[in-house]
């Protein structure tokens, strides 16, 4: 069996715009189906991508939003957002969609997936995982 | 190769791989046609699978890869269908491949 290793993806960008966030979120989804273990950190601009209630509808692409709530279905439970960039945007948790997963060593119970963590802390979290893929 | 599904005298488009262009296209009439080409005899656990993936499709906007579906399936239905054997006897060539073709969403992310 091949070595599991530990991918941290890191979103930075504004969810519109660029194509940057809907190709990370693919990318997470095509990595995470392969079975390896998938973070996801949000920082920056990258936290709007986790602000509910986007409207699509006069930007003519496709709301993709959802398929963020989907991610717990892929065994992503590691979903790191950056206090600091949130609070230099106006924003707190409250603000962001909800995240979860079932935890299979607690009886399956449901989860929220987002853990806030200091800059120091995403530091850490950085130099922990094995591979880092930065949009 | 693109070409055309022909339901009802209309030409529907489809890929190359033959996942339909425009997803506004799907009907159960056009479902039957695709299931046709890839040599599915429509049942009732056949249209149980599909309904489930458009559900699936319309509340997270993507199609599920198979490990996700068998899940989701295992969840809604029971351990009985909710695992590989069931889906692969009834899509041969791959549950989330073929169904989602049927269903008239996109090929699954990280499918092969």
């Amino acid at each position: 069996m091949s070595e599991v290793k530990n991918f941290l993806y890191v979103n930075r960008k504004a969810p519109h715009g660029t194509i940057y966030a809907l190709e990370s979120l693919e990318v997470v989804l095509i990595g995470a189906a392969f079975e390896q273990d998938v973070a996801l950190a949000f920082l920056d601009d990258g936290v709007f991508q986790l602000v509910k209630g986007w409207d699509t509808s006069e930007l003519g692409v496709k709301n993709f939003q959802p398929a963020y709530t989907a991610l717990g279905d892929y065994d992503i439970s590691k979903v790191y957002v950056e206090r600091e960039s949130l609070e230099e945007r106006g924003l707190t948790e409250d603000d962001l969609i909800e995240m979860t997963y079932e935890d299979e060593d607690d009886d399956w119970a449901e989860k929220s997936s987002i853990r806030i963590v200091s800059r120091e802390e995403m530091a850490q979290i950085m130099r922990d995982s094995d591979v880092i893929l930065s949009f | 190769m693109s070409g055309y599904y022909e339901v009802d005298g209309k030409q529907v488009p489809h890929d190359e791989e033959g996942y339909i262009t425009n997803l506004s296209d799907w009907s159960k009439e056009l479902a039957e046609v695709i299931a046709k080409e890839e040599g599915i005899d429509m049942t009732d656990e056949h249209w149980e699978v599909v309904n489930f993936l458009r559900e699936y499709y319309d509340e997270y906007q993507i199609a599920p890869a198979i490990r996700v579906l068998v899940k989701a399936m295992k969840k809604k239905f029971g351990p009985e269908k909710g695992n590989n054997k069931y889906l692969y006897e009834l899509f041969p060539y791959g549950p989330a491949k073929q169904a989602c073709k049927i269903a008239g969403l996109p090929k699954p992310t990280g499918c092969v």
